[in-house]
Parts: structure tokens; sequence; C-alpha cells
């Protein structure tokens, strides 16, 4: 029994040290790359942390969301409401942006959770609830309906941190923050009693409740962390693009895009999301500029190749690319789904 | 005689189909009781009723004096019945401890705890060297092992196994009855048992109930139950003993 005990000290630092300096290289990154660089960075970063959020509901208790997009445009638009109309800054807002999202995941939760609603049903009730929401918000014209909701913007000498406005590099060091307490987050989740009982339930709900696991509860609390997670993206995209259309921020792309970064990078695991949304990021814009580059100007080319990448880590790792990525850098992960 | 689970007048249809009709019986606590019968006879729709997974049509369950029939699985699970499954259902994408740990935070207050409890148990159900392997990697006598470990480190008060026999090799049965009798003995724990090979169940149990077509046609005595010209009709006639 001593020997495992040893090695897994021994084994500990490792991602520690990997964690830390990647942190530490995020931290300066500012200093050293260029505005384009620096706005990839924080979709990067942005992509990481909503991937994260989603990653409690599928990867973590086996809830499939196709409706995440929901939970950032309610986020907001509450947050933007709250600012435009009485000016109440983001950081008292995002309160009223997770309560809004935790009872609106609460009772998506609710009806599908109490009937048994599981599996692509439940995926179809999510997108369902994100379609009318849309559609709602389209004709709100308190916070301007179809026409697009603004949030003022001045120019300015100085960073405002106090009502997010300023500069990228402000905002960069926001998304950071979020990003990397959504990962502590998660890290804390997966290691109490919830976490394990959402595994089971991910694993075998009817295993999971004989037992002593009261599905329902855990069900709803994943769902309602994972909302209220997700609406601080959205109240970080109010006040950073300044501009909400209901048609873009409850669109289905949206939420599709949520779900590809912690799939592309490994469900249920904690680097998986980061992964995702570093790789598929840098595709994305790497694909962009390099059709326009090399003069390839076959409209949705970028979009086809990166359609063909996924298939192939879909096909070939079929668990995401963070399994063997940790095993190539020596961390020894936990077993969850795809540890293999 | 006191007992800790009390099983009174269960009827259980199906569209029509009685697959329980009537039964009574009880387990005693620190007794080991065997539920035998022909395929189909009712076992297992018995054993959902009483952990929670079907609503008996009529009758009552009564774990340590308190009704227990028509609670949700985890609250029979809660009240101290602990189940395995007929066809094993691991926890496939996690490893067999934390498996075995779920199981454990039924009782323990942190994971810590419970991870110590789930240990122990593991290596007492002789699969230490493959605790951190994923669970969908098990053989099917390991599945079974998995399966009474994570039902066993939920310390219930009565453990319902559902044929964890089945599929082993007659040296792993004798492990596996060694096990509970060990069990049984050392912590007093309460056991009732769906099974087939009866070389398990004479090793096992003080107390048999035979089953057929949804009734009880006799219980006692194991000798004595085996003896007995109708359940050898039914069920043991072309049961080697």
């Amino acid at each position: 029994m001593n020997a495992p005990v040893r090695t897994a000290r021994l084994r500990l630092p490792r991602p520690l040290l990997l964690l830390g300096l990647l942190g530490l290289a995020l931290l300066v990154a500012p200093a050293f790359v260029g505005s384009y660089a620096l706005s990839v960075l924080i979709l990067i970063l942005y992509s990481a942390y909503t991937g994260q959020a989603w990653n409690i509901m599928m990867g973590f208790a086996g809830q499939l969301s196709l409706g995440h997009a929901l939970y950032v445009g309610v986020g907001a638009y509450a947050a933007a409401a709250l600012f435009v109309h009485y000016g109440i800054g983001p950081w008292a807002g995002m309160w009223a942006a997770m309560l809004a999202a935790m009872l609106a995941g609460g009772l998506i939760g609710y009806l599908a959770f109490r009937f048994g609603i599981s599996g692509v049903y439940f995926a179809l009730l999510t997108i369902a609830f994100a379609e009318f929401t849309r559609i709602g918000f389209d004709h709100i014209t308190w916070i301007g309906g179809s026409a697009g909701y603004f949030l003022p913007v001045k120019q300015r000498t100085s960073s405002d941190l106090l009502d997010l406005r300023g500069a990228p590099a402000m905002f960069y060091y926001v998304m950071l923050a979020l990003a990397a307490l959504a990962m502590a987050v998660c890290k804390a989740l997966l290691s109490s009693r919830t976490g394990y009982y959402w595994l089971a339930i991910r694993e075998d709900p009817e295993a999971a409740q004989a037992l002593g696991i009261n599905t329902f509860r855990y069900k709803m609390i994943a769902v309602v962390i994972s909302a209220a997670m997700t609406s601080l993206a959205g109240v970080f995209f109010a006040f950073y693009y300044n501009n909400l259309f209901p048609e873009q921020v409850f669109n289905i792309g949206r939420s599709i895009e949520i779900i590809l970064g912690p799939i592309f990078g490994g469900l249920g695991t904690l680097f998986g999301p980061i992964a995702g949304a570093i790789v598929l990021t840098l595709l994305g814009e790497s694909l962009r500029s390099a059709t326009s580059a090399l003069g390839w100007e076959v409209p949705g080319l970028e979009l086809l190749i990166y359609g063909a990448c996924l298939l192939l880590v879909v096909m070939f790792l079929p668990n995401g690319i963070w399994p063997p990525v940790s095993r190539w850098l020596g961390i020894k992960s936990r077993h969850l789904k795809g540890g293999e | 005689m006191e007992r800790l689970l009390d099983v009174r007048g269960i009827t259980k249809s199906f569209t029509g189909l009685k697959a329980v009709a009537g039964v009574s019986f009880g387990v005693a606590p620190g007794e080991i009781v065997a539920l035998i019968g022909p395929n189909g006879a009712g076992k297992t729709t018995l054993f959902n009723v009483a952990a929670g997974v079907y609503r008996p049509d009529e009758g009552q369950v009564t774990l340590g004096g308190e009704r227990i029939d028509g609670l949700r699985p985890d609250q029979v699970c809660q009240a101290g019945l602990g189940r395995t499954f007929q066809n094993a259902r691991p926890f496939a994408g996690i490893s067999v401890l934390d498996n075995v740990l779920v199981g454990a935070l039924r009782r323990d207050g942190s994971v810590r705890a419970a991870r110590k409890r789930a240990e122990a148990t593991v290596e007492r159900l002789g699969l230490w060297p493959k605790r951190f392997e994923p669970a969908s990697t098990l053989t099917l006598p390991d599945r079974k092992r998995l399966e009474v470990a994570r039902a066993l480190a939920s310390s219930p008060r009565i453990l319902l196994l559902d044929e964890v026999m089945a599929g082993l090799r007659p040296t792993e049965t004798d492990q596996m009855v060694a096990l509970f009798r060990e069990l049984n003995a050392q912590e007093g724990l309460t056991i009732l048992l769906i099974e087939h090979v009866m070389r398990a169940v004479m090793a096992l149990s003080r107390h048999i109930v035979v089953l057929h077509h949804g009734e009880v046609i006799k219980e006692g005595a194991p000798d004595e139950v085996v003896r007995d010209p109708a359940v050898l009709e039914c069920y043991l006639g072309e049961e080697a003993l």
C-alpha cells in the first residue's frame, strides 16, 4: 500500500509545474504580443471558460445540453440592461446575471429531470428553450429587441475596471482570471462528493440511485452551477463586444461552439476544455489567414478543412486530444471517461 | 422472531401478468436467506420491489420496522438496503476504486474517509491490483466482485445479492461464499440472495424461500427444502446437487 502513495507524491508536481508555466506565460503574454494575438488569446480563454462550464453538465454529470447559448445570452442581457438602464456595473450585475441563468437552468432541469427526460430528448429540450428565448428577446424592446442592444462606448485614456470599460489587455486579464477560476472550481467539484456522484450518474443513473444517490438533486445541482458559470461568460461578452443581438447571442451555432472545445479536448477531463479551446481557436484562426494568404478564394473552404480536422479527431481520438497529450506529458490522470 | 426485513403480502403485476402474488417472508438480523426458484418465478421482481425500483400493487415491505415500499431506490439505500444487479452494472468509465468510493460515500462524511473504506473493501474483494483500472476493463468475475464491493462499501444493514455467483468458476464461487460467511460471522451482515448456484445456496443460507409462478411454494431449512417433492418437481429436479 505504500508504494503507490509514494509514487503519487512524486508525480504530483508535474501537472502543477506545467500549469504554473502555462499560467506564467499567460500572465506576461500581453506585454509581448500584438493586438491581434491578444484578441485570439481572449477567444481561447473565453472558449476554455465556457467549455469548462458546459463540461460540468456533459462531461461530469452526463447531461447533454445543446442550448448553453441561452445562459450566455441571459447573463449578457441581464448585466447589460442593469448597466444601461440603471448604471449598475458588471461586478454587481453579474450576480443578477447568475441568478437569472440559474433560474433558467433550474426550470429546464426541473422540467426534464422531474419527468425523466434524458439523453437526446433532454438535448432537444435545451435547444427548444434557447430557441424560444431567442425569439422572445427579439420582441423585448426594453433591451433593444431584434434591432440589437448597445452598451455606451467612449474614447478613454485609461481602463475602468469597475465598469469594465477599457483596453483589450484589461479584458484579457479578466478572462484569464475567469478561466483560472473555472478550472479551480471544476477541480474542487470533481474531487468532492458531488463530483463523484455526477460521475456515477453519468455512467449509470440506475446503479447510482441504488447506491443512495438522489439523482434528481445532483442533476439539478449540475445544471444550476453550469448555468451560473456560463452566464458570467455572457457578462463578459456584453462588455467586451458592447453589442447584443438575440439572433447572434442565442444562436444554436453559439451553443455548438461552446461544446466543440470540451469534446475535441476530452469530455469530463479538467484540461480537455482548455486543450480543445487552444487547438480549435488556433486552427480556426490560422485556417482563415492561411486560405487568404494562399489566395484560395473559395467561400467556406476553411470551414471545410476545420470540419475535416474535427472528423479526424472524432475518428482516431474518440476521447479527445487531452488523454494522449497528458500521457505524452507524463501526467497520470484519474480514470475519468476516456482515461484509457 | 424479530425481522430486519419483512416482506408482507407483496403483489406486483405487469400489464395483467402477475409476476409476484401475495409473497410474504422475513429475514432476521444476522441471517442469510436464499430466494430460489425457476426462471420467471418472480425473484428479481421481488428484489426490485424491496429495493424501490417498483412500487408494489399490494402489500408492504419494512426494514427495521420502517416502511420502505414505495420509496425511491436512493431512499431505500439510505434506509440501509444495499443491492447488486443481476447483470453487473459497473460505472464503466471510472476506476475500480472510484466505483467503490461512490458506494462508500453513503456512510462517510468526507471523500477522504470514503476513499479509505473503499480501499479496504477493494482489497477485501481481491480487486486491489486493479484498483486504478477503469471498470470497463474488468472480466466478468471481477465485475461481479466490484458489484459486491460497491454495495458493501455503502455499509448496508442488509445486502441483497442478485445472482452474484452466476458465471463464476467453482473455486471463485467458493471464495465468494467464504467472504460472505466471514462478513456474516464477523460483522453480522444480513444477506438475502437470489441464486441458482445450489453449491453456494447450500453453503451459505440458513433459510431458503422457494418461489414458483410468483408464489412461495416452500420455505424452511436448506436440507428440508431440497428434499421437498414440490421443489424437486418445479426446480431442483434437473439440478445436480
